[in-house]
């Protein structure tokens, strides 16, 4: 059996950018299994945490602890961005890329990538260059290029930002699928409807730091703090 | 005008009788200056993609160093291989002075800068775009290059034809170091050269509407070859 790279710990961690405080310090455990949705107003720090977590950021201070050796633990989670990044390949060149960089056979990795294109709906794209895919299918290529390596915890920041309705449902499907079959999930949002879809757990952040840690339905029917009422009340935080 | 027309009416002449002696200046030149490229190539475009993936003290100065060698005097190339080949120079002991490998040499010092900081260039936006997805999927530094290398290949064609272009024309170093020796150095644009020396400008003329023709030709050869102007891709 393989050990997990979880949980993680963040202890006293802060990351601070030209004298300027974008996160901390804070202190963090996240568990095995879940979906932990993290939520708060921009510049909250959200996408830098899950940045730090990902290796991305170097924290100032404090430390980010894998319960295996950080090297491997890199290895073994995948990170879906905001907007999508396409390499200046094929569809199938792009899903199979990080199988590529981990020495799987060339033909091995491709009938891997062909698979799932079609977990993905992207079967009948498999062979357009990548860039002319619409926003929601560049998104479900990403799903399918993170998943691809099973990874044991799965970073998404804000991937369904500018995508409609469909392609929203299709990438929190995916986002499901992961979860039930054990993949641990962070993911930030702006869209209190898909937290509460897709949530085991919420992170309220503000001004760099978690100001609260609640299930689901707790958070939204009673938040604890100020900051986080007027949040969710749709009142302007500043 | 009358000696454009002539130059024209020459470069036909030439073309149309295939002179032994123009077949054999341009291949003469074909091959120093392919030669060159691909050597510089082979060195130019991985040091971009190695420059623009890798941080260090002195990086930038590195860059602007390298942009700046793009402006080397072919002169002043020519005249320092010229000392290291001579007879009593370094590399005396390999009789290459007066050869076509001496002019390759000169040619790849010169080219090899401007492949690099043009490969430099356009590798260094590729590496802004692909940077986070890169570092998240836990590349190698090699692996990072060969995705540069790879996905930014029609912008390093534009490098490697920019240092073509650069070498095919170039006179001043070759003078030098090849000596302009008929059937042995001579290659076009020392011929040209040659020709304006003797007043012979409708011949000059002539072999140089050759010289561009074969770079005209080999760029859009390698162009249409590589689709880099098809619809839909990079």
């Amino acid at each position: 059996m393989v050990e997990s790279i979880l949980p993680v710990s963040l202890q006293n961690v802060s990351v601070r950018k030209g004298g300027k405080s974008i996160l901390g310090p804070l202190d963090l455990h996240i568990g095995e299994t879940g979906c932990s949705i993290v939520i708060g107003p921009n510049g909250a720090g959200k996408t830098t945490l899950l940045r730090l977590m990902h290796g991305l950021e170097r924290a100032s201070s404090g430390s980010v602890k894998w319960a295996i050796r950080k090297s491997e633990a890199y290895a073994r989670q995948s990170f879906v961005f905001q907007t999508p990044v396409m390499l200046r390949r094929s569809v199938i060149e792009n899903i199979a890329y990080p199988l590529s960089v981990r020495g799987v056979r060339r033909r091995t990795a491709r009938a891997t990538a062909e698979d799932w294109t079609e977990k993905v709906g992207l079967e009948y794209a498999a062979h357009r260059e990548a860039h002319v895919l619409s926003g929601g299918e560049k998104q479900k290529l990403a799903m399918a290029r993170a998943l691809i390596t099973a990874p044991d915890i799965l970073f998404l920041d804000e991937p369904t930002t500018n995508l409609d309705g469909a392609s929203t449902q299709e990438i929190e499907a995916l986002i499901r699928v992961a979860t039930e079959e054990g993949t641990r999930i962070v993911m930030a949002t702006h869209d209190f409807g898909q937290a509460r879809r897709l949530a085991t757990e919420i992170l309220f952040m503000y001004h760099g730091v978690i100001h609260e840690r609640a299930a689901v339905s707790d958070f939204f029917d009673g938040p604890k703090t100020k900051e986080a009422t007027t949040f969710i009340r749709g009142d302007l935080l500043i | 005008m009358n000696d454009i027309i002539e130059g024209l009416q020459s470069a036909v002449g030439l073309i149309i009788h295939l002179d032994h002696d123009l077949i054999e200046i341009s291949l003469r030149s074909l091959q120093v200056t392919i030669s060159a490229v691909l050597i510089a190539a082979a060195i130019g475009l991985p040091f971009g993609a190695w420059l623009s993936v890798t941080r260090f003290r002195y990086r930038r100065l590195a860059i602007a160093l390298l942009n700046a060698l793009m402006g080397l005097p072919p002169v002043v190339v020519g005249l320092v291989v010229y000392i290291l080949l001579s007879r009593s120079g370094p590399f005396g002991v390999l009789n290459l002075l007066f050869t076509p490998t001496a002019m390759i040499i000169a040619q790849v010092i010169i080219v090899t800068p401007i492949i690099a900081s043009i490969a430099h260039q356009s590798m260094r936006e590729l590496w802004f775009l692909y940077h986070d997805l890169l570092i998240s999927v836990k590349t190698t530094k090699w692996q990072r290059m060969k995705a540069l290398l790879w996905d930014g290949r029609r912008g390093l064609l534009t490098a490697t034809l920019t240092g073509f272009g650069r070498g095919i024309g170039e006179i001043g170093a070759i003078m030098i170091v090849g000596g302009n020796i008929d059937h042995l150095t001579r290659v076009l644009t020392t011929a040209i050269a040659l020709e304006v020396g003797k007043g012979n400008f409708p011949l000059a003329l002539g072999l140089g509407i050759v010289l561009i023709t074969i770079a005209i030709l080999i760029n859009l050869a390698i162009h249409t070859l590589s689709r880099t102007e098809r619809e839909g891709t990079w």
